[in-house]
């Protein structure tokens, strides 16, 4: 137990014995994964750090501007919008649910072949280990899969906070007006928790921080289109995991920091690997801290990851919101706009998805693409069958990878990503 | 120069050492339950210039042996099999502890593969246990079930569950050679459908150590209506496969390096 924190742990009810070993699980394999990197940008540092105090100083933050009478909302999907949030005055953060924890706690609620990632969510409550969960004013889910839609009834005992979001399935005009109603009612929530209602000025306002956080992705997404790559996978997947915990601005900031540095690289035709060094592309599940299991796989097997077609990456940070609007109506619009674009595997049809994928296999000059699917992940797991047969009509080999947070098949998958990288390199 | 390839399989370690392309050694042992112990005694009294090593223990390997390169079992059978077979194009290779299929192009190189999931399903591991199970030596397993008029449907494809599926039915009574060819069924259904998955069409090279069971080679050969072709030995391609991609990778010039001349300064 942090001496420095400690208390702050302890006041927030969490099972300080088993979250010292979760620190201690998560710091080791931060120094073997991360810190294990040659050619890092300098500008890691700053994530160094954050990673380093996830569940300190942040915290702490968070806890400050609760005194201030700020609210914190949690949530688990790209879905929910941070402008509406952040409008209201309150903070978003993004809830951990990137390891296993508490598996036999978690399988009196969740039947066994539930995908790691609702599983997480619940051991993460159950262990008493997520200080973001136990700070959160507010928990969101929302109905996207069947996995997470049913878990959340159950989770709804667990915590006294949980607000249900209802999401669209079709790319409809229908499904455009529920998702708009949705976002009104959840407009309403947001500003009953905080006292404060929503502005056209305080919204605006917020959707530009919110733009200025993706815009910087989209920077740091362009620079690793150069090859040699100027960033590892392992590096940029960090800067989009933080993308859900830090403040935004200071979040912006560091990221543009990083990208002044690897444009320097990029001119001087430097990289973190050599130049045609193996690229790969990956799609499909999220990736939430800790899970950092298949790229460092990749990345220490001689290729480089140089996008995600990810929640956790470009399908979750792909476009603006338009912020030319003057009134709430015409400001809620927009934002519903750049939300239902969001190509998820729960829409049915989801074409859009598979042109975003041969797009970008494209434009990062990916040698091939690994289809990441989350073992019981039934949307994602099932478009990775027409998306291998779509990249392999247009030459781009494709790899199925299909696994969870678990560590025993590490050999099995390092067989497959090493023979994938040699069908590449030859 | 000597190039050398060793597969370290779950089962067994395969040694081969060629010298231009040809074979002048090769050596079989158990992998038993230390794989570096049995590695350092195949490799007892050989003489090589450099080694590739590839097979599940080929990483554990390297850390032993420094100078080894290393080479996943996809690419050596890719390799091993196109120097016995050249004009293969579609690969089934079930080992020990994993069964995958490799589609290959017209330049032996590989163009997709499938390989089976973390447990030993469908894979030599299994069948061995069956054997046991069902009171047959390896050898005679596959004669026997050749031998059933008819297959007793074996839905498990968990070494566990089949195992309690295959105690049900001795229970039974049932024939124990339409158990067993039942359970060389259930091996070939998941097999061929890897195949499938990677290649529609042409003659299939069967390698690794199930390749010499003659009820799976026959099933897979009637189920998908497709010629099977085994490699003169078919455990021995892995290693086979490493030897060459070494002898490739290797270029003239470090071999004369590594013979040292004379030189007149």
């Amino acid at each position: 137990m942090s001496d420095e924190y400690g208390p702050m742990w302890k006041e927030l009810g969490l099972d300080c014995k088993a979250h010292d070993a979760l620190l201690g699980v998560l710091g080791s394999a931060y120094k073997d994964i991360y810190l294990a990197q040659k050619n890092r940008p300098e500008g890691m540092g700053y994530f160094d750090f954050v990673m380093k105090e996830i569940h300190g100083l942040r915290i702490k933050e968070l806890l400050d501007e609760k005194k201030q009478g700020r609210k914190i909302i949690g949530s688990y999907c790209v879905f929910v919008p941070e402008e509406i949030v952040l409008a209201a005055s309150a903070t978003l953060i993004g809830l951990c649910s990137g390891a296993d924890f508490a598996v036999e706690e978690v399988e009196k609620y969740l039947p066994r072949n539930t995908c790691a990632l609702i599983k997480s969510a619940f051991g993460f409550k159950l262990g008493q280990v997520c200080p973001y969960l136990e700070t959160a004013d507010m928990v969101v889910g929302e109905n996207t899969c069947d996995g997470k839609k049913k878990a959340y009834e159950s989770f709804g005992s667990l915590v006294d906070n949980l607000y249900v979001m209802d999401l669209p399935q079709m790319k409809s005009k229908k499904g455009q007006n529920l998702l708009r109603a949705e976002y009104d009612r959840f407009k309403t929530a947001v500003e009953t928790l905080t006292g404060i209602p929503i502005t056209p000025d305080t919204l605006k306002a917020a959707i530009k921080t919110v733009n200025a956080k993706r815009s910087a992705i989209h920077r740091l997404s362009m620079l690793r289109k150069a090859d040699p790559a100027p960033i590892s996978g392992l590096d940029a997947l960090l800067a989009n995991q933080v993308f859900f915990y830090d403040n935004p601005a200071r979040f912006t900031e560091s990221v543009n920091k990083i990208c002044d540095e690897l444009e320097k690289r990029v001119k001087a035709n430097q990289g973190v690997a050599p130049g045609k060094t193996p690229r790969i592309l990956f799609s499909g599940c999220p990736m939430a801290v800790p899970n950092w299991k298949l790229p460092w796989i990749v990345e220490t097997s001689g290729a480089v990851i140089v996008g995600e077609e990810s929640c956790v990456g470009e399908r979750g940070v792909r476009n603006l919101t338009d912020d030319q609007g003057t009134t709430l109506n015409e400001l809620m619009d927009a934002i519903t706009d750049r939300y239902f674009k969001i190509d998820c595997a729960i829409f049915t049809p989801n074409e859009n998805r598979l042109e975003h994928i041969m797009d970008m296999a494209k434009s990062y000059k990916a040698d091939g693409v690994i289809h990441y699917g989350l073992q019981f992940c039934q949307p994602y797991i099932m478009e990775s069958i027409p998306v291998e047969k779509a990249l392999e009509e247009n030459d781009i080999p494709c790899l199925r990878i299909e696994t969870d947070y678990g560590m025993e098949d590490v050999e099995q998958i390092k067989t497959r990503v090493q023979a994938f990288i040699e069908q590449l390199q030859d | 120069m000597k190039c050398a390839g060793i597969d370290i399989g779950s089962r067994t370690i395969e040694f081969v050492m060629i010298k231009a392309g040809r074979i002048i050694k090769s050596r079989q042992l158990d992998t038993g339950f230390d794989p570096i112990v049995q590695a350092k005694k195949i490799l007892q009294g050989v003489k090589y210039d450099h080694i590739m090593a590839t097979g599940y223990g080929r990483n554990l390997f390297k850390t032993v042996f420094k100078d080894a390169g290393t080479v996943t079992e996809i690419k050596a059978h890719a390799k091993g099999v196109r120097a016995d077979i050249p004009d293969a194009r579609t690969i089934l290779d079930i080992g020990g502890q994993d069964s995958k299929a490799i589609a290959l192009n017209e330049n032996g190189r590989v163009k997709k593969f499938e390989m089976n999931d973390r447990c030993a399903a469908g894979t030599g591991k299994f069948l061995e246990i069956m054997a046991k199970n069902l009171g047959f030596s390896i050898d005679k397993f596959g004669l026997a079930a050749l031998k059933a008029e008819k297959d007793l449907d074996i839905n498990s494809m968990c070494t566990v569950f089949a195992e309690s599926e295959v105690t049900s039915l001795i229970a039974r009574g049932a024939d124990r050679k339409e158990i067993a060819r039942g359970l060389h069924t259930s091996v070939v259904k998941r097999a061929a459908g890897m195949i499938s998955r990677v290649s529609s069409k042409g003659p299939i090279v069967f390698s690794g150590g199930v390749a010499k069971n003659p009820c799976i080679r026959e099933l897979i050969s009637q189920r998908l209506g497709r010629k099977i072709f085994i490699p003169q030995k078919p455990q021995m391609i892995g290693a086979l496969g490493a030897a060459l991609i070494l002898e490739e990778q290797i270029p003239l010039q470090t071999a004369l390096v590594g013979h040292r001349p004379h030189t007149l300064g």
